[in-house]
């Protein structure tokens, strides 16, 4: 029998250590240090191709590391026997392309991973699914199916599904970057609305606006290094580092 | 004077209306029909064939050929998913496999399964007698075609999909069973409903096994209907039963179809 390592809600959201991950000869990651408090909103930002994604998907083992640890909340999930199962079920991961499943209606969509992981029972699994619809101000379209709605709708119902698994806490990949700009708005709106429900999230993102208002700490990451970090307004108004000024004086 | 396109279209198109419609009656004027008639829609011989050819004869034809697509849906999906495996010995099992049967006649491996089996294991036959031997024979044979559509539609599934049910914490084979397999299935079915409409046919091949006069499918039956009358009529029927096996199930899929494509 495997034994259960702790969930410890008092140890750091997520602490990477020395993480270093190669795509076959090419090092993409070159030792990340950084960790994610209890609460906090963490926002990654940088150029194309600086790591920020494979990153991200590291901490939930969508990619392996290559070396380096990973805790969360005192688990350490780059442990080979670790149920990563488990530890994803725990953290709600948001993509850029939505991935909703296309031939399930919208309800099902959130409900499917609680019945079959959470082992809810479907009466259960319904409700939680409404609360969370009802969340993200969809609560009226639960029959449609994903292809009826709007980028900016089927975005929110990605989020409602991750948060209807009642994660400890939410990975964003660009979440805004492939809606039309009129859309983007909806969807900061909900993830400001989490912030403020205090929902532990990691951000990658170009929404500057986003990452000065809600965000408690930003990381500036280049060339797979993390080149700056510090308090989002702090860094954006005043960036120390000679590549952080030039990354933000093209996006900003 | 000069014609607008359109007006040239529409003469163009009477012209070739008209021509159409002289050649199909200078053939049907052509036709004897008193003699068609009397080789291939011979009313008595076809009195004589129902109620059997329906009772038994499209009956055998539609269970065969269940039986044998069912056990090859199986066999495809496991060989795909071992085509796609990590493990080597199961993909290099697969593909031997697949391309073995896919490059075989199906007549050839009817007739090893009849002949070929009770001289490899003396005093053994296939389990099932007739039944058995047709769910086996067709189910490799389609299995072995199934297998590549099924492993090119799993493929076409785009690979976010696999990682948000990851990435809610299930396991690969849940995610498998439960989000990538329908949407592959639903990409395949035109491919899928082509291979059972082509088994429907290769059924007939199980003449090989020498058929008692229950076990006969449509074709065995139209054949020895037309040897008994000395008349093509015993095809005719036979050969409409098969058009109304498969004409139904095209339209069947075809719903389907449009039915996942509003839902897509
Ligand atoms: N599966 C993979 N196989 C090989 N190389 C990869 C793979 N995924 C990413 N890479 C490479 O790793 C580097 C970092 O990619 P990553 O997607 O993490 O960048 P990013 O910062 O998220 O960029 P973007 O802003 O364009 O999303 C890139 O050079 C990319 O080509
Ligand atoms: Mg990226």
């Amino acid at each position: 029998m495997m034994t259960e390592p702790a969930i410890d809600r008092s140890a750091a959201a997520i602490d990477v250590q020395d993480l270093h991950k190669y795509f076959g000869d090419n090092e993409v990651l070159k030792g990340i240090d950084f960790h994610v408090d209890q609460g906090q909103v963490v926002c990654v930002v940088g150029p194309s191709g600086s790591g920020k994604s494979t990153l991200l998907r590291c901490v939930n083992r969508l990619e392996e590391p290559t070396s380096g640890r990973i805790v969360v909340e005192g688990v350490e999930i780059t442990d080979p026997d670790v149920d990563v199962d488990k530890v994803r079920s725990r953290i709600g991961m948001v993509f850029q392309q939505f991935n909703l499943f296309p031939h399930l209606t919208v309800l099902r969509n959130l409900t499917i991973a609680q019945q079959r992981v959470r082992r809810r029972s479907k009466d259960e699994a319904v409700e939680v699914a409404r609360t969370n619809l009802a969340k993200v101000g969809l609560a009226d379209r639960e029959d449609a199916y994903p292809a009826h709605l709007s980028g900016g709708q089927q975005q929110r119902v990605a989020i409602a599904r991750a948060l209807s698994m009642s994660p400890d806490m939410m990975l964003f990949d660009e979440p805004t970057s492939a809606l039309d700009p009129e859309l983007v708005g909806d969807v900061l709106d909900v993830m400001r609305d989490l912030a403020s429900e205090g929902m532990t999230m990691m951000v990658v993102t170009h929404e500057m606006g986003f990452a000065r208002e809600v965000g408690h700490k930003l990381v500036f990451m280049d060339g797979g290094v993390i080149v700056e970090e510090g308090d989002p307004r702090k860094v954006l108004a005043d960036p120390q580092h000679e590549r952080t000024q030039a990354f933000l004086s093209k996006v900003l | 004077m000069a014609l607008s396109p359109r007006k040239r279209a529409r003469i163009s198109r009477g012209i070739q209306y008209a021509v159409l419609a002289v050649l199909v009656v200078a053939i049907l004027l052509a036709v004897d029909f008193g003699e068609l008639k009397r080789a291939f829609w011979n009313t008595e011989v076809i009195a004589e064939m129902f109620p059997d050819v329906l009772t038994v004869a499209l009956k055998n034809t539609i269970i065969y050929t269940a039986c044998g697509f069912s056990f090859g849906l199986v066999l495809g999906l496991v060989l795909a998913l071992m085509r796609l495996s990590s493990v080597g010995p199961y993909r290099w099992v697969a593909t031997g496999f697949i391309e073995l049967f896919r490059g075989l006649p199906a007549l050839v491996v009817f007739i090893a399964l009849t002949f070929g089996i009770p001289l490899a294991f003396p005093g053994r036959l296939v389990p099932g007698g007739t039944l058995g031997v047709v769910t086996l024979a067709l189910g490799l044979v389609g299995g072995a075609y199934m297998a590549e559509t099924i492993r090119a539609g799993i493929q076409a599934v785009p690979k976010g999909q696999m990682e948000a049910a990851r990435s809610l914490g299930m396991s690969h084979t849940r995610a498998m069973v439960s989000i990538v397999i329908p949407q592959a299935f639903r990409i395949i079915l035109p491919p899928l409903t082509n291979e059972l409409i082509l088994l429907t046919k290769d059924s007939s091949l199980i003449y090989v096994v020498g058929l008692a006069a229950g076990a006969q499918e449509l074709t065995k039956f139209g054949r020895e209907t037309m040897n008994s009358t000395n008349n093509m009529t015993g095809l005719v029927v036979v050969g409409l039963l098969y058009l109304v096996i498969t004409v139904p199930l095209a339209i069947v899929v075809r719903r389907m179809e449009a039915r996942a494509e509003r839902a897509r």
